[in-house]
């Protein structure tokens, strides 16, 4: 296709769910150091995509790569030792729980030597330092208290926390779900700094988004998909929203845009 | 307005004017909070405040109106006595209701490890060492039932505990052939099943082994939760198992483990009650499993799981002892005590709403 380097890649992906066929020989392609927007109507299969390279999903038939080798994914735990870290729509954070905790939810590091072996105590200093780091790098500084609760915190900061987490621990790919549908105006914007953030920082993002401004204001690329299959994947230079949607909703053949229907 | 607000993509229309209509993005800012907040605010960081505050004011109040016999270092410690079992069954059912369940057969499990205690050190004639393993080891297995039924048959915890009660309860009787083993017998064949009730003096306070060692295991469980990842995760499943699966934790995992260390926790329960009272009775404890929900509620824990502390249950548990002893010895008779703790647990509720609400 071109000298890009994929880092994740699904080809003739299928997934059944009785007699509803949800991706029907779906392929997909996530280069390094873009930020990918894969948009499609409701029904369309974006989510099972999304879920079978987050690992919720196991596919009937086709091959996920990353880096160039095939892997299955039987959890999502599974697609996250591999790098992959996913963004979820309803967050995946503990309201009760401090912000650092919520950092480190699932993956606690504990002390070194006695204490940490034998009576399992936790780091709480270095989580709590790293996790510092970790927001003020995304410039969330204006979160002071780490050991502040979570549910104290407004929309956006926990969406900052929970992107934070992601971009933390991710080594190979973030897939954020719909991440500014419960913000506000302001919020958002901070949201879409964050994913810029994270592509600065080398990592490639998937966004899911039905948000058309905010998808062609951070995507490098946009996927779109329709009836459970990829039909095109339109730049935000050379296709209009209009474009994009009227693709999206099948008025417009892609083939038929003067730009074609896969950029490069 | 931080830099970063329009550091990368120009600010459209309707962005600039939001940014101009309001301060910094979710900045927190402390000053100018009312009063009624910040007090607010003290009490969700810190749960424990209001029980504490509780107990200090009845404390106080008894010792003005009941005077010195109250206040004194051999009735303290008589409280202390007489909320050991309760607060040992009341870490158990901290555990279980952190988890956003409940657990109705605490009181039941105790009973059936005290007699399988008994019985397997007097009838069957073992070593007491082992008759206190035996009792443990029940403790063990009926949370594993209780806990099994709960993840993998995905029945609601009150119903199965409920059930879990009526069958735990009903196998004791059945086991022991609802005979109470006398305390002169167990104290000559294996004595050190009252071990948990051998009292020493301690500054004119008169406690037990039982009490310290409700203490020590609120102290331990205290560890467990706060600084251990399996603490952690106990919070974060009882506050929302979805997002603590998403997050990588093994849900049910922990939830087993949890029913399964608080039958332990009741099995403990059993060894200081038969300290306590001597015997092995088949009726004893009848009222422990909705005592221990009392004090764990009034001690400042959700009853909607994912907040709460153990010290918080220990206080709770003291509030009712010191409510019992206080009116008793005010003299004032036995239903309004029963009275008084009834409303203390609505107010403790009606509370604990208050503080959740962010």
């Amino acid at each position: 296709m071109s000298e890009h380097k994929v880092v994740l890649e699904a080809r003739g992906l299928v997934k059944r769910y009785g007699h509803v066929t949800a991706i029907d020989n779906a392929d997909f392609e996530l280069r390094a150091g873009e930020v990918l927007a894969v948009i499609g109507d409701n029904g369309a299969g974006k989510s099972t995509l999304i879920k079978a390279l987050c690992g919720a999903v196991q596919p009937d038939a086709g091959e996920i790569l990353l880096d160039g080798k095939p892997v299955k994914f039987s959890s999502p735990m599974d697609a996250r030792e591999r790098g992959i870290e996913t963004v979820y729509q309803n967050l995946a954070v503990s309201p009760s729980l401090a912000i650092s905790d919520n950092m480190y939810l699932g993956r606690e590091v504990r002390k070194p030597g006695i204490l940490g072996k034998v009576f399992r105590m936790l780091d709480k200093k270095a989580m709590h330092d790293n996790a510092k780091a970790k927001l003020s790098e995304l410039g969330l500084l204006t979160i002071q208290n780490m050991n502040q609760a979570v549910e104290t915190l407004s929309g956006g900061q926990r969406q900052g926390v929970a992107v934070a987490r992601a971009a933390a621990f991710a080594r190979h790919v973030v897939i954020m779900d719909e991440p500014t549908a419960a913000l506000g105006v302001k919020e958002s914007r901070r949201v879409l700094n964050l994913i810029n953030d994270v592509r600065s920082k080398g990592l490639p993002v998937i966004l899911i988004s039905h948000n058309m401004p905010h998808v062609f204001e951070v995507a490098d690329r946009i996927h779109i998909h329709r009836l459970g299959q990829r039909v095109a994947v339109v730049k935000p230079d050379t296709h209009t929203m209009s474009d994009a949607v009227a693709i999206m909703t099948g008025a417009l053949d892609p083939n038929d845009h003067p730009a074609g229907a896969f950029c490069d | 307005m931080s830099s970063t607000e329009t550091k990368r993509v120009e600010t459209a229309d309707h962005e600039r004017v939001a940014n101009a209509a309001q301060g910094d993005f979710a900045k927190i800012n402390q000053a100018g909070v009312p009063l009624s907040e910040r007090v607010h605010n003290f009490f969700h960081a810190y749960p424990i405040a209001a029980p504490t505050l509780v107990l200090v004011i009845a404390i106080l109040a008894f010792s003005s109106i009941v005077g010195d016999r109250f206040f004194h270092p051999f009735n303290l410690s008589l409280i202390v006595q007489q909320v050991t079992i309760i607060g040992i069954l009341g870490i158990a059912q901290t555990l279980i209701i952190l988890t956003a369940g409940i657990d109705l057969s605490v009181g039941a499990v105790m009973v059936l490890c005290s007699v399988v205690m008994g019985k397997t050190a007097l009838t069957m004639g073992l070593p007491a060492p082992l008759a206190l393993g035996a009792g443990l080891l029940t403790g063990a297995i009926t949370g594993w039932i209780n806990g099994i039924l709960v993840t993998r048959v995905k029945l609601p915890p009150f119903i199965v505990t409920l059930g879990t009660w009526n069958i735990f309860f009903a196998l004791n009787l059945w086991y022991s052939e609802s005979q109470t083993i006398r305390s002169t017998d167990i104290a000559r064949e294996a004595s050190l099943l009252q071990w948990q009730g051998t009292a020493f003096e301690f500054f004119g306070a008169r406690l037990t082994y039982g009490s310290v060692s409700m203490i020590l295991l609120v102290i331990l469980v205290w560890y467990a939760l706060k600084w251990t990842a399996w603490g952690r995760h106990v919070y974060a499943v009882g506050d929302d198992p979805q997002a603590a699966e998403l997050a990588g934790i093994n849900t049910k995992r922990i939830l087993l483990s949890v029913y399964v260390v608080a039958g332990v926790l009741c099995a403990f329960a059993a060894w200081a009650l038969i300290g306590r009272i001597g015997s092995v009775s088949p009726q004893a404890g009848m009222m422990a499993n909705l005592d221990s929900i009392s004090a764990v509620v009034i001690g400042g824990t959700s009853l909607f799981g994912g907040r709460g502390s153990v010290f918080g249950t220990l206080i709770g548990a003291l509030v009712v002892g010191v409510f019992t002893n206080g009116l008793a010895l005010a003299g004032v008779d036995v239903l309004w005590q029963q009275f008084t703790i009834g409303l203390l647990i609505i107010v403790a509720v009606a509370i604990d709403q208050w503080i959740r609400k962010v």
